[in-house]
């Protein structure tokens, strides 16, 4: 009898000239891919994931992981996966599961968007001696602003400023949950949020008591599950945020196993040992913007109008029309998620068909608010599969304030997006409980790396502003003048707003 | 006592004005004149006792954490909100989505209740939600439930032939109690809710929790405890174990 149909996806190998027999693979691979057989290591292919946290700690670099040969017959139209899954439903009855964005090879538009640059005409500015603002502020903005004289004849603002959230750069950290991440995943973002000056997102699973001293850093959550919601947490952090939809998984609900809901978790999310935490697809209380502006105004009133409230959409089809929408319903700011945004769990179904890129959704939005005339009225975060800072650069001149960052982040704790998040396992200690293997993500030593990835994106980013002859990321804020479309056909051009290269 | 007059004023001012109150240490505190207001309570801490005198807005008592609520007349809707500890008393009938996400405190309602009451209720620790309603209920009551005790007592049901509670009663429950008083019809269940009469330490508690309740109302724990309830339960705590495949 076959063990399944459902061929593996990759072939982990041993050079057993080279193999010192150490054992450390075994104990690295969170997978049990590796055990130990009296006189040499044996390995379970089936289990293999190629997160290569093996490969990276076997000191004989006698590991080496393959894409699996034996495919099934190549075909252009049947692919492996298409295949695979349909082996593994008929073997499980179940939905195949899935994390991180999607990687099916539909367009990446900022690929298809080059940067303008200044030439002869106009000077560049070198960032290396020239002041360059990067500084963001997240939240609503006064239509005008109104002075007033004060003794000695200096003018002082009379306009009350909304509240805002104060970034060093515009970047921020993506919401990512205690549970759907590890506290010490939570704790690298949190250090590496206060030491830069911008802020981490708890996600729907509330706030763990470590976290609490990066309050000024953080922005909560709050989801249809209510996990953790209380006064106290409500104030915690610089902001509010109430999560509709996730780009990865628009439209449906989250899911955390009862067996992934250990004490801790429990503790933060404020629910019973062991039972599932299920946050239903829709928020209950919300089934139209005016239910949506009366729960943007009761966490208003609850944090006595000091944080600026942001609501948190997946990118879908009618997006514009659904942030017009947001806005007026007295949102701060718009967190707009895009299909190709990272997810800890989400049905393949699901992550690789629904929603829509966020080059799109962030053209379409911004144009609609201007059209509206309600653009000051919120900020607008981009998310979904930013890169680079050369996408970080491409959204902010489509119209973003700021763009926030998961996946990015976590590749600079180990992770290798293989997409495995919802088993569990992860050896690199990110998207797991298991003690054994959090332990391995050290939050200080993980956030320098983090740190480091932030300051050289603000570099670049520098270097951009430099070459565009502007010294401000503010003289970018949907400046789509400043890009050009290469590769995109009339249509897609005239959506995001963008002439072809060479007009 | 503190009066606040209502009259005329936005619900912002209001709320302004009893937070103020509040924060300065009143326990007592009187609103006269409310039309609508939303939000009432919404965020308080605390162990003030507010009467509310006229009908109340939506969102009241959201977040709340302590105070006690009384209102002499009906209430509207999403009241108790992600409710942490606290009382909301309720002379008149309430409307939809009440105590969602609520995870402690008390709701006493005398009259009926409306649509998905109750939902993604759960319980935390020694902190326990209760809903209480003396009249009938819509849709959805309980859906989604995780803990804590909802409590439905059709108390005037010969007053019309409405049933005493909606379709897709408890449906998605994976955790908590659903008492109804009188019998449960299985097709109004969810496939997830498990019907089965009261043991004695299920009553023990329903009388604790129906003491407090007429106390409220001026009622007799007797009175209500002369009809039989039934007890809904989730079938299983983990409802869509076999939902996926890893």
């Amino acid at each position: 009898m076959f063990r399944s149909l459902a061929v593996p996806e990759f072939l982990a190998k041993i050079d057993q000239v080279k193999c010192i027999r150490c054992k450390r693979c075994i104990q690295n691979c969170g997978w049990s891919v590796y055990s130990w057989g009296g006189d040499k290591v044996l390995i379970d292919t089936f289990k293999c994931v190629k997160c290569l946290r093996c490969y990276h700690y076997c000191p004989e670099e006698a590991i080496t992981i393959e894409d699996n040969p034996v495919k099934y017959r190549s075909n252009a139209n049947w692919g492996f996966y298409q295949i695979r899954n349909i082996k593994k439903q008929a073997e499980t009855g179940g939905i195949p599961l899935t994390g991180m964005g999607s990687d099916m090879p539909y367009p990446v538009l900022f690929d298809n968007l080059l940067i303008d640059a200044c030439q002869v005409t106009n000077p560049s500015i070198d960032p290396l001696r020239e002041p360059m603002e990067l500084r963001t502020y997240l939240g609503k903005k006064p239509a005008k602003l109104e002075f007033e004289k004060v003794a000695g004849g200096k003018p002082k603002l009379k306009t009350k400023m909304p509240p805002q959230i104060k970034l060093e750069m515009p970047f921020i950290f993506a919401p990512m949950s205690y549970g759907s991440i590890s506290l010490n995943a939570q704790k690298t973002l949190a250090i590496a949020a206060k030491e830069l000056g911008i802020v981490m997102n708890t996600g729907e699973g509330g706030l763990h008591e470590d976290i609490y001293p990066y309050r000024s850093n953080i922005i909560v959550q709050v989801a249809s599950g209510r996990f953790g919601v209380n006064p106290d947490y409500l104030n915690a952090g610089v902001a509010v945020e109430i999560k509709i939809g996730q780009g990865a998984k628009p439209g449906i609900g989250g899911h955390l196993p009862g067996e992934k809901i250990p004490l801790d978790i429990a503790k933060t999310r404020m629910i019973p040992v062991g039972t599932d935490a299920i946050s239903p697809a829709p928020q209950h209380d919300i089934y139209s913007i005016e239910d949506l502006r009366q729960l943007i105004f009761a966490i208003k009133e609850a944090t006595n109008y000091t944080k600026p409230v942001s609501v948190k959409i997946a990118a879908v089809h009618n997006v514009a029309a659904i942030a017009s929408g947001i806005v007026r319903a007295g949102a701060d700011i718009v967190y707009i998620d895009g299909f190709r945004g990272g997810t800890g769990a989400a049905p393949v179904i699901i992550r690789d068909h629904l929603g829509i890129p966020i080059e799109y959704a962030l053209a379409a939005v911004d144009e609609r608010l201007r059209q509206e005339g309600i653009r000051n009225e919120a900020s607008i975060i981009a998310a979904g599969g930013i890169r680079s800072c050369a996408d970080a650069a491409k959204a902010i001149a489509l119209g973003a304030d700021a763009v926030a960052l998961g996946t990015s982040a976590l590749i600079t704790m180990g992770c290798t997006v293989c997409g495995k998040c919802y088993t569990g396992n992860c050896s690199w200690g990110i998207t797991t409980q298991r003690p054994e293997l959090t332990v391995r993500l050290d939050p200080e030593v993980y956030a320098e790396r983090l740190i480091n990835l932030i300051h050289a994106w603000s570099h670049e980013l520098k270097e951009i502003l430099g070459a565009l002859g502007v010294n401000a990321i503010e003289s970018l804020r949907g400046s789509r003048e400043r890009l050009r479309g290469v590769g995109l056909d009339g249509q897609t051009l005239d959506l995001l707003g963008v002439k072809p290269a060479g007009r | 006592m503190l009066t606040i007059d209502a009259k005329g004023i936005y619900y912002r001012e209001l709320n302004s004005k009893v937070r103020d109150a509040v924060s300065k240490g009143e326990k007592e505190i009187l609103l006269k004149n409310v039309n609508g207001q939303y939000y009432i309570g919404d965020g308080l801490r605390g162990e003030t006792t507010i009467t509310i005198d006229g009908v109340p807005g939506n969102d009241l008592a959201a977040f709340m954490d302590g105070p006690t609520l009384i209102i002499k007349n009906n209430a509207q809707d999403n009241i108790g909100n992600t409710m942490n500890s606290g009382k909301v008393i309720i002379h008149g009938n309430a409307g939809d989505v009440l105590g969602y996400g609520m995870r402690g405190g008390k709701l006493h309602i005398r009259g009926d209740v409306g649509y998905r009451v109750g939902i993604h209720m759960k319980g935390y620790k020694k902190q326990n939600p209760v809903i209480i309603a003396g009249g009938k209920a819509g849709d959805f009551f309980g859906e989604y439930m995780a803990g804590g005790v909802l409590i439905l007592l059709n108390l005037d049901g010969k007053k019309d032939d409405r049933p005493m509670v909606g379709d897709y009663l408890g449906t998605g429950m994976h955790g908590g109690i659903i008492f109804i008083r009188g019998d449960v019809d299985k097709k109004l269940c969810g496939a997830e809710v498990g019907i089965t009469d009261l043991d004695n330490e299920d009553n023990k508690f329903l009388k604790e929790y129906l003491e407090d309740y007429c106390k409220d109302f001026n009622l007799k724990t007797e009175d209500i405890m002369r009809v039989g309830f039934k007890k809904l339960i989730p079938a299983s705590l983990r409802p869509y174990g076999n939902l996926y495949a890893y």
